[in-house]
């Protein structure tokens, strides 16, 4: 058996295809704080919870209403992607203009809630999610067998980042956002909206959180504390990548997910860890990130 | 939620009854109550596994006792530990100082009874701890204030692994949390199996806790291994039984030993993602006529079938009780005392006895959970395989390492 | 982030110096109360939950210099905290010879210590990204102790002995360790409001206001800024430190970063960049918990929190003290 670096081939390649399908998740999860961040400079500390909103709300959907998988991955983004529209105009746009730090603290405060409440009506044990039938089962790649879902997983995330990607940097909609970021008086000038504008985003970004929710229903439990650990992996991407720069959290959420995967092989005790410290050494020789411009 | 509404009830009903000036106070029982705190996680990662739910099988057992002892009346106070030895310890502390609590229940995470007893001993209180996994607490950290009831790692470890082994399931891979309490049921199991001509071909140390198990999954089916054992507890071993069903774990020949997984797990992971899953238990509350009369009342006050802790809180709260009564006083020794005279015999424990370590020993059981087909409802999950006689099941006294015996 | 109204200068019209006179009269008069309802406090409540409000307020008061007069967001206080806690339990514990105060000072060295080298990496960066470096380091620090055979880890350090103050004093007892843990919030709390009003403060709170003015006339901000993060992680290393003392053992609780969200709730509930804001938020979160803790709303605990954040965020952004002395100057003055 060929091996590499102490390790089968085989194995080495699996880890690296399941880093990939982490990488992409993680990704879609970045993409969503790196849109608030740099178009809204919001520090969106309550997207866990949104990410977490998102399973639920597919898991209840299912429960009650019976709304399968594939009309869960669109109405749960726009309903959770709604509730946050509600969230900014009503309680974030009350603070915008203020230091950013507040908008971190009070998004804080709304996670702690969501995540609170949900534990007193569903417990924390988490509830299972059906894999849908068409993706179950799993693809023998010769090196390893990946379920159906996770390849699944892997291009849908892609998608859903290279569509949101396209949308901000090349369409007119991405354009007047983000020079209605820039400049707002200005466009307003215009007559370009621009608080709606804002709502919109803030609620685009937490429909991202929302679709990463759904398609991570059926791969873990659903239970209300899924979101608040992933979330300051998530956070430490978006400073890797550089905040607020879109392309930035696409590529450094794939990146870590295959040095985290390869963690899992070497040193699987600091899988947790590696990503901090990918942080430290980054921030240390580009204090804005990989891709981030200096403020 | 009527049971919401219930313990809120129950609470005011305490309240009352604890403001109220007792005339018909009862010469040994200290301030003319007996008082029984329960703490344990309410909110966090062990709230199914013992919780509220604890607390309603703590009130239970006080109303089937009649409320009163000799007279004196039988008040619970309760508190959230949030999983935190802080919390905990100055919970139990203030509940000696400020009120006299004569017994401390319920106790889950181990941290926290750890820390809660070290408190006991200090101001000479007593504790029962129902929902910890450490057998530390019985071996280096034992004290002559409190005693361990339902079960520890020991023979949940030492049951299952021994079982598969017997049943042909020689080379294991073990997925270890990588932390105190996962070393050391690594080491229980990689001893039992060595000693049952089985050998440890590999195994990896996972981050606690860990939500994606993938990777750790596609080693252990690199590893050539039979058995995937499962050195971890509650989320982790949630997550990673999801993962290896996913991953067809199971249909590719190999099986998975749960070394720690309750009745919560599997029926929050459900019988296609654990179904074949050898594991041990020490109740289930379906096993026999009287434990099903009990769950059965338990249901109604909570619409949640009892997990063995739960029903353990019951068994150790009315033998708790029983003991105060026959020795007329609340006084912590003297009960502890009483309490290890008198043989254990609900329908929680068979053949319980407590040791001079404070471990209670009772029969456990090796079970099988339920494939979907052999199950008949939401709640039917195991099939009971054999008895593991309670001289067996536990860490025998020879090997203890607790002060308090003589070896 | 929040405003401060003080102002020193030279020369000033004697009319003014009076009015300055007499408003430092009446603040030590009103410290001077607060002394003595420090000292009967222990007759009056309990004693362990009275230690407990101390040492959060010093760990709040610690991260409050940070955030008051510096204006740096740090996520990872809890890191401090947790080393204080650690080094000294782990001390007390293993050398039984050790006195109390010894190992205080050891865990408080060892804390600012680890400030020094989390000042050096972090404090370059700005905002946000200070924030999330800090909670970064205090990430690396939480692995640490979890791996770490000294802390014992999942488990905790326990059985720590609180001792005899100097091998004369016995503080084993409520009274006597609450009157110790006192004098060492006041202490911290000292230590705090001199370097407030020092012209070190005073140049901290210029660099908050406007860095780059700062720099133009000629202070080194990086050093002036680190020297403020050395300081404050060196308190809430002495407040982890004489907890574990008090409550005679140390938890992973205090290594994880929802303790460095505590403690920001706790400064942000009181009033940030006030003296007595972190102590007063200390002392309601600290008193919330408590209750609630006991109460048929205990599963609601995280709720509440949460809700009290939002609700400072949106409407008490200068905290209670801060808006009682909004109240107060406008009313008085």
């Amino acid at each position: 058996m060929t091996m590499i670096f102490g390790v089968p081939m085989a194995v080495f390649m699996g880890q690296l295809t399941l880093g990939l399908v982490n990488g992409a998740f993680y990704a879609l999860l970045s993409l969503g704080l790196a849109v608030i961040f740099g178009l809204l400079k919001i520090v969106n500390f309550a997207h866990g919870a949104q990410y977490m909103l998102g399973a639920f709300a597919a898991l209840l959907g299912f429960r009650y209403l019976g709304i399968n998988y594939w009309l869960a991955l669109i109405l749960v983004p726009l309903v959770v992607g709604g509730f946050g529209m509600l969230m900014e105009r009503f309680l974030l746009r009350r603070i915008a203009h203020l230091d950013h730090l507040y908008g971190l603290l009070l998004t804080f405060g709304l996670a702690l809630i969501f995540e609170g409440t949900l534990i007193n009506f569903f417990g924390v044990s988490g509830a299972r999610y059906a894999t849908p039938e068409i993706l179950q089962g799993g693809l023998n790649l010769g090196f390893m067998f990946l379920p159906t879902y996770r390849a699944w997983v892997l291009v849908a995330a892609l998608a859903m980042c290279l569509f949101t990607w396209f949308m901000i940097e090349r369409t007119r909609l991405g354009a007047y956002l983000r020079a209605g970021t820039e400049n707002s008086q200005l466009m307003q000038a215009f007559g370009v909206n621009v608080p709606l504008l804002i709502t919109l985003t803030y609620g685009f970004g937490v429909g991202l959180a929302a679709f990463a929710g759904v398609l991570a229903a059926p791969l873990y439990p659903v239970s209300p504390t899924m979101g608040s650990s992933l979330l300051i992996v998530v956070f430490a991407v978006v400073v890797i990548g550089g905040m607020g720069s879109i392309l930035g959290a696409i590529l450094t959420g794939l990146g870590m997910g295959i040095i985290e995967g390869l963690t899992k092989v070497y040193y699987p005790e600091a899988s947790n860890t590696v990503i901090f410290l990918v942080m430290i050494l980054v921030l240390m020789l580009r204090p804005a990130g990989l891709f981030g411009k200096e403020a | 939620m009527t049971f919401m509404k219930k313990t809120l009830a129950a609470s005011i009903a305490v309240a009352a009854a604890s403001s109220m000036a007792i005339s018909t106070a009862h010469a040994e029982i200290s301030d003319g109550e007996v008082r029984i705190g329960y703490l344990a996680d309410m909110s966090g990662t062990y709230r199914d596994l013992a919780g509220p739910g604890g607390q309603t099988a703590m009130e239970m057992a006080v109303a089937d006792f009649g409320g009163s002892v000799n007279g004196s009346p039988i008040v619970i106070f309760s508190a959230d530990d949030r999983n935190s030895a802080d919390v905990g310890a100055n919970t139990v502390r203030e509940w000696i100082d400020q009120r006299n609590v004569d017994m401390v229940g319920g106790l889950v995470a181990s941290s926290v009874s750890i820390a809660v007893t070290k408190v006991l001993q200090e101001n000479n209180g007593l504790g029962i701890v129902s929902g910890s996994a450490a057998s530390s607490i019985t071996n280096e950290h034992c004290t002559p204030n409190h005693i361990h009831w339902v079960y520890d790692t020991y023979p949940l470890a030492n049951g299952t692994a021994k079982a598969v082994v017997e049943q042909g399931g020689d080379s294991w891979f073990l997925l270890t949390a990588d932390y105190a309490f996962g070393h050391a049921l690594e080491a229980d199991v990689t001893s039992v199996v060595e000693a049952n001509g089985g050998e440890i071909v590999g195994g990896v140390r996972h981050p606690f806790p860990t939500s994606d198990f993938s990777s750790y999954i596609l080693q252990a089916q690199g590893s050539g291994a039979k058995i995937v054992g499962l050195a971890n507890a509650g989320a982790d071993t949630v997550n990673a039984i999801t993962t290896a069903s996913q991953f067809g774990l199971t249909q590719s020949g190999q099986q998975l030993a749960g070394l720690l997984i309750f009745l919560n797990d599997v029926h929050a992971l459900g019988l296609e993602a654990t179904q074949g899953l050898l594991l041990t238990t020490g109740w289930y509350w379906d096993m026999d006529e009287e434990s099903r009369a009990w769950s059965e009342r338990y249901f109604e006050e909570t619409g949640r079938m009892p997990t063995m802790v739960q029903a353990g809180i019951y068994s150790s709260t009315m033998h708790y009780l029983k003991a105060v009564e026959a020795a007329g006083t609340d006084d912590p020794e003297t009960v502890r005392a009483k309490m290890a005279e008198e043989p254990i015999n609900d329908f929680f424990a068979r053949n319980g006895s407590i040791r001079e370590d404070g471990r209670m020993i009772h029969d456990m059981y090796l079970a099988q959970v339920k494939t979907p087909e052999e199950s008949t409802g939401e709640w039917d999950l195991y099939n009971i395989l054999s008895t593991i006689p309670a001289a067996e099941a536990y860490r025998p006294l020879s090997d203890s390492q607790c002060p308090l015996v003589q070896n | 982030m929040a405003t401060s109204h003080t102002t020193e200068a030279v020369n000033l019209p004697s009319a003014v110096q009076e009015r300055q006179r007499r408003a430092k009269f009446r603040r030590n008069m009103f410290y001077l109360a607060l002394l003595a309802v420090g000292l009967v406090a222990p007759f009056v409540a309990y004693p362990v939950f009275l230690m407990k409000i101390l040492c959060f307020a010093l760990f709040a008061c610690a991260f409050n210099l940070l955030l008051g007069y510096a204006g740096l967001l740090s996520f990872g206080h809890a890191a401090f905290l947790a080393t204080g806690g650690y080094v000294t339990g782990y001390l007390l514990a293993s050398y039984p010879g050790l006195t109390p105060e010894l190992g205080i000072l050891a865990g408080t060295a060892m804390a600012t210590l680890l400030g020094a080298l989390f000042g050096v990496l972090s404090i370059r960066r700005q905002g946000i990204y200070f924030a999330m470096v800090t909670l970064a380091l205090a990430q690396l620090m939480f692995f640490v102790f979890v791996q770490s055979s000294f802390t014992g880890g999942e488990d905790g350090l326990h059985g720590v002995p609180r001792g005899s103050l100097f091998g004369v004093i016995d503080i084993s007892s409520n009274l006597a360790m609450y009157y110790f843990v006192f004098a060492v919030f006041v202490f911290g709390f000292a230590v705090i409001q001199r370097t407030v009003h020092s012209p070190f403060g005073q140049v901290l709170k210029a660099i908050r206001e406007n860095e780059p003015r700062a720099i133009s006339l000629g202070y080194n901000v990086d050093a002036y800024k680190l020297l403020a993060f050395v300081l404050s992680a060196a308190l809430a290393g002495l407040a982890g430190s004489t907890k574990t003392v008090v409550f005679q053992l140390a938890s992973l609780t205090d290594a994880h970063w929802h303790m460095s969200g505590e403690v920001i709730l706790m400064t942000l509930l009181g009033g940030v960049g006030t003296l007595l804001g972190p102590l007063m938020g200390a002392g309601l979160v600290v008193s919330l918990q408590h209750l609630l803790a006991q109460s048929p709303l205990g599963n609601w605990v995280s709720v509440i929190l949460g809700i009290i954040f939002v609700v400072c965020v949106l409407s008490f952004r200068s905290g209670i003290i801060g808006e009682l002395s909004k109240m107060y100057r406008k009313n008085f003055k």
